[in-house]
């Protein structure tokens, strides 16, 4: 990590390192009080509309989120593996473990996709399109669904954005000389990547798993 | 005196440094980020405070002749979320904050720059949208947008408001980011905690509101933004929500806010009066802390706004409690500030009456919070004047004040120019007496039951409404001076001293204005602040005990 | 016929008339509030003076003389405000209990409000627009409700305020003390004439009370002798209409909606009877145990599936009522069931379940 440029208002390297952490980990609360207002609604409708909530659960495709599970669990080990690659100088490595971070971010983003569009044919979309034919009052099914869309929707922004910023600094370590240039970097990538993951491990049992 | 001088003497000021419309809109530099915040706010001041006396001069009779109700909901709605948003959350620590924090600890600048410009553009898109509502016909919600109304009945241009909103919120989590992190990993050598200055510790605890409160009000708010447009019930109780579960997500939020309006204020005020009394502050240590209490305090409370919202009983009792308990850290704070004026050797500037202003009237809005706080009498006053009076002693008599204290203090340094000393003990002087004329009736007019959000009243409240609009007129006045005056003293060539004050704060090392680095190096810290000097030594320059950092 | 009443205007005055038994509570708890104030302005601004004046640049006093042992007096501001703000707190959450635990023996009156007026329906009595008629020395209950936005009951000389929530029910209660007519006010914020959402509460002897109720009150004209001096603008109709509901001798909305045919019947396989039912404690089939009070009748009519009791299976075979009742009929549904006493004649069915101790 030597030879990472040092921006002009830091004193040395450390201090520039020992900011980058700690405005990442001060991002990453501020996303898990974003998130968390979202699943604290979640949360109180579950409870107050219980059995609305378990037949709206039955709509989604179960197999397909816990694929997509597996999918982002996978993809934040290569990005573990990625970051490990840049520090110690296997530029190469690290390119190419990155890469696979991104092509497996959007293998999610793609099969989510193909859920959202099964659940548009099956007119599961809230609005004036909705299914109407529920044994549990329909208005408490859509709030379900309306909470489905806003919260996988919202983590699927967070997905494209981390695809985004692990796809140029894959660019930026291919181009680089030495990878321990962009080590700092990208272990704050990595820990958003990770943060990323994290939600999607509380958003499935939440939404597809209401025993 | 010191070497500093002659290494920043040559380079020059962050103003004179380069002229071009880019190089200000492209700064990285946090002292003009700081003066494009100024300029900003200051307009949606006037914007926020128009309404106001749209409103007032409606208020002075009981019917509604000035304007229509219609109009009037618009009125109080833009005020509120003008003056909330876009003028109280963002004025201290962004303008004051931005300038000081870097100085204040003796870095070159705060951790992210670029972050700094990208939150005031953030800033910027956000109120945009917010005028753009307001030319659309504005909103007629109120600023706490309560549902089903907001989202279902409402027929005005709630959506590009509180997308504003919404964009402006992620402003003020950037510069809480930075200035947490600013604070943690970049002090200069020898400053430890417990040598901050105390404006640093409440701009710490304001920050870490910032980053934990606002994000909160960022998904409520894009809630209620997709059931307007989708028209499914999130909030709305026909179709399935709850309307109470907007409130509690909308306050949790909304209560911590006004611990980001006035922590900072405290901040100030505790740099004012070690100055101007000429003496160490009383109890620095508990005056850190009970930053640090207020702040955490703050997010346990906001239950207190839903006593008669349909909020269980027990639920009420434990946010009653809480909220008497908040209010401890803050007395705190008063009885230390009044003591440092004991044995100190008192100059009533500028700066000093209107800190002496925030205690008077703090101590007043402060306690009526009690009265808030109490479950009984809050089953008479939620929603009538007396919480109107309650807030606005804090928010304007209080923060304002304290703002308004905070830039005449540091004109010199941010500015290189002086104010007028005549006019602006003047203006600080109206402001109190017209503060006091607008907004103490208020409190009689709560307890007699007159609501808020109303154009028109029963007769028996006028005499006690035009009292409080002969006020705003007053108000009005003790504002506009200011603006005219301070604005006036940059046609003026730069002529302050480096330490006018002769303040203690390491702010007051480098030249008025600082060069574009602040530090040619980092200076390094020896001994607590506020070393102020005793009777007789106030034409020497204090001793700060800050040494140059020896380089031969 | 019945002239409208309006609520005099006063005149200017700096404290508010004072009707209710909680007016009198709420003023004691803000008169210590206003001791406390008094105290505590006094002592800071005493010492600020003091200070300001004796300290002041210029002035030749004795400045050597620092406070050495800072923690005792920081103690001293910490601690003392702190009792004197618990005692407020337990006083005032006192007076909070008591005004949010209506009595049982307090007569229910529904007020329904929706943009932008009041109405109130007394079962077994009248109906009134803007209006409210009590009784002095009788505990009223208030069961609110709104048709659309929240609005908030408030009366000033009471001191109390209650917000009405639509889809639920809310209440407050009060016992007026003091004949008179007071003002009404919408306290929340409900859209665009919410400053018109005015009205009054018409205070009167246990006498004058009955007698109004008695009174059959025909349509008023609406001509300028009987609008008389109103210096308030009050919206909804011009008439006050009235229609008597007389709930506790016709069961007509338990028959008409066919609640008797599963909740008195001789079948077995019937739902629960509802007799006693009103402010038990029960226990219900997802193990929630809740106390049985108008909003609990009121979703259970609505929303069957949310109230099955404990022992009747997951599913409720009660058809739910949501869209076919309106807010006069509920509240006479209600009222009914709060009537009832004993189990009819020769019914058979099982009573609600209480809870196990």
């Amino acid at each position: 990590m030597a030879d990472t440029p040092l921006a002009h208002q830091f004193d040395d390297v450390a201090q520039q390192r020992e900011a980058a952490g700690l405005g990442m980990w001060t991002f990453l609360a501020t996303e898990v009080l974003f998130f968390g207002g979202l699943f604290t609604v979640y949360t109180v409708y579950r409870v107050k509309d219980s059995a609305a909530f378990v037949e709206a659960c039955h709509e989604l495709y179960m197999w397909l989120g816990a694929i997509n599970t597996v999918v982002l669990l996978t993809s934040s080990w290569t990005m573990a593996l990625g970051v490990h690659a840049a520090q110690h100088g296997e530029r190469r490595r690290a390119v190419s473990f990155l890469v696979r971070t991104a092509v497996l971010g959007l293998v999610f983003l793609l099969i989510k996709g193909t859920e959202y569009s099964l659940d548009i044919r099956e007119r599961l979309v809230p609005g004036p399109g909705f299914r109407a034919e529920w044994t549990v009052d329909p208005t408490h099914a859509q709030l379900f669904f309306v909470l489905y869309f806003v919260m996988t929707g919202l983590h699927a922004v967070h997905m494209l954005a981390g695809i985004g910023v692990v796809s140029a600094m894959a660019f930026m370590v291919w181009k680089s000389r030495s990878s321990t240039h962009h080590a700092n970097a990208l272990e704050m990538a990595g820990l958003y990547w990770h943060f990323v993951d994290i939600v999607w491990i509380f958003l499935f049992p939440l939404l597809y798993l209401v025993a | 005196m010191t070497t500093l001088d002659t290494l920043t003497v040559a380079a020059p000021s962050y103003l004179a440094s380069r002229w071009s419309l880019r190089s200000w809109l492209l700064t990285l530099d946090h002292k003009r980020i700081a003066i494009l915040y100024l300029v900003s706010i200051t307009g949606f001041f006037f914007i926020g405070g128009a309404a106001a006396v749209l409103m007032r001069l409606e208020l002075a009779t009981p019917e509604s002749d000035v304007v229509q109700s219609a109009v009037y909901n618009r009125l109080f709605t833009i005020h509120g979320t003008v003056m909330v948003w876009f003028f109280l959350i963002p004025s201290i620590p962004a303008v004051l904050g931005n300038f000081l924090v870097p100085l204040m600890i003796g870095a070159r600048d705060l951790a992210f720059p670029r972050l700094n410009l990208l939150s005031w553009y953030l800033f910027m898109a956000g109120g945009v949208l917010a005028i753009g509502s307001i030319v659309a016909g504005g909103v007629d919600t109120g600023w706490t947008f309560y549902t089903p109304f907001s989202t279902t009945y409402a027929n005005s241009a709630v959506i590009p408001m509180v997308a504003g909103i919404f964009i402006s919120g992620f402003s003020s989590i950037l510069t809480g980011m930075n200035f947490v992190v600013t604070v943690h990993t970049m002090r200069a050598p020898g400053m430890t905690w417990f040598r901050l200055p105390l404006f640093i510790w409440a701009m710490y605890a304001t920050s870490l509101i910032f980053v934990l409160a606002t994000p909160v009000l960022a998904i409520t708010l894009a809630l209620i933004g997709i059931e307007r447009i989708w028209g499914v019930g999130v909030f709305d109780p026909a179709l399935g929500g709850d309307p109470l579960l907007f409130q509690h997500l909308f306050w949790f939020y909304s209560h911590p806010a006004v611990y980001i309006m006035v922590l900072p204020a405290m901040g100030i005020v505790s740099e004012l009066i070690p100055c101007f009394a000429r003496n160490p502050i009383f109890g620095y240590r508990f005056i850190a802390y009970s930053s640090l209490a207020i702040a955490i305090l703050g997010f346990l409370v906001w239950g207190h706004h839903m006593f008669v919202a349909g909020q269980s009983l027990y639920a009420s009792m434990v946010f009653s409690i809480l909220s008497f308990l908040v209010a401890i850290p803050s007395g705190v704070k008063v009885f230390n500030w009044i003591v440092t004026l004991r044995n100190g050797t008192i100059q009533y500037k500028t700066p000093m009456l209107y800190a002496l202003g925030f205690i008077g009237l703090f101590t007043v809005g402060g306690l009526t919070g009690l009265y808030l706080a109490s479950l009984a009498v809050d089953l008479h006053v939620h929603d009538t004047y007396f919480v109107i009076a309650h807030f606005h002693y804090i928010m304007v008599g209080g923060a304002v004040m304290a703002y308004l204290g905070g830039i005449h203090f540091w004109w010199p340094k941010m500015t290189g120019r002086m104010y007028p000393e005549a006019w602006g003990v003047f203006s600080a002087v109206l402001l109190f007496f017209g503060f006091n004329l607008t907004f103490f009736p208020q409190f009689l007019l709560g307890y007699l039951g007159m609501v808020r959000r109303v154009a028109e009243y029963p007769p028996e409240f006028q005499v006690l409404n035009v009292l409080s609009s002969a006020g705003a007129s007053i108000l009005g006045v003790a504002y506009l001076v200011p603006l005219v005056y301070l604005t006036a003293s940059l046609i003026r060539l730069p002529s302050a001293e480096r330490n006018p004050w002769k303040a203690t704060g390491l702010e007051w090392e480098t030249s008025s204005p600082p060069t574009e680095f602040n530090f040619v190096q980092a200076p390094v810290v020896t001994s607590p602040p506020y070393a102020y000097p005793p009777l007789g030594a106030i034409a020497e320059p204090p001793a700060t005990g800050v040494q140059e950092a020896s380089s031969g | 016929m019945t002239m409208r009443v309006l609520a005099q205007s006063r005149g200017f005055s700096l404290w508010p008339e004072s009707a209710s038994t909680s007016a009198e509570d709420v003023d004691l708890v803000y008169l210590a509030l206003l001791g406390l104030t008094l105290f505590f302005v006094v002592l800071i601004g005493a010492m600020a003076l003091g200070f300001g004046v004796k300290y002041r640049a210029g002035a030749k006093s004795f400045r050597d003389h620092p406070i050495r042992k800072t923690l005792p007096i920081e103690l001293t501001w910490i601690v003392a405000p702190l009792v004197m703000t618990l005692v407020i707190f337990v006083w005032g959450a006192s007076v909070f209990v008591d005004l949010g635990t209506p009595p049982a023996d307090a007569r229910s009156i529904y007020v329904v409000g929706k943009q932008w007026m009041w109405k109130v329906q007394h079962p077994g009595g009248r109906q009134e627009i803007n209006e409210l008629h009590v009784p002095t020395a009788e505990s009223i209950k208030l069961v609110l409700t709104s048709q659309d936005v929240i609005h908030s009951f408030y009366v000033p000389a009471f001191r109390i305020k209650r917000d009405a929530l639509p889809n639920q029910y809310t209440s407050l209660w009060f016992r007026a003390t003091r004949p008179g007519v007071y003002h009404l006010f919408c306290a929340e914020y409900c859209g665009t004439d919410h400053a018109r959402m005015r009205g009054s509460v018409v205070v009167m002897t246990p006498t004058d009370y009955q007698q109004w109720l008695a009174e059959e009150v025909t349509e008023r004209r609406s001509d300028g002798a009987t609008r008389g001096r109103d210096e308030e603008k009050e919206s909804g109709p011009d008439s006050a209409t009235s229609r008597r509901i007389d709930v506790s001798t016709s069961p007509s909305a338990f028959v008409e909606f066919g609640c008797a045919a599963c909740h008195q019947s001789n079948t077995t396989d019937a739902g629960p009877n509802l007799a006693g039912l009103f402010g038990r404690t029960v226990r219900l089939a997802d193990g929630r145990v809740v106390v049985a009070d108008e909003e609990f009748l009121r979703r259970s009519i609505l929303e069957p599936n949310h109230a099955i009791p404990s022992g009747y299976g997951n599913s409720s075979s009660m058809p739910t009522y949501a869209g076919q009742i309106n807010d006069d009929q509920m509240a006479e549904l209600v009222e009914f069931i709060k009537s009832l006493e004993t189990n009819g004649e020769g019914a058979t069915q099982p009573d609600w379940p209480a809870t196990t101790p």
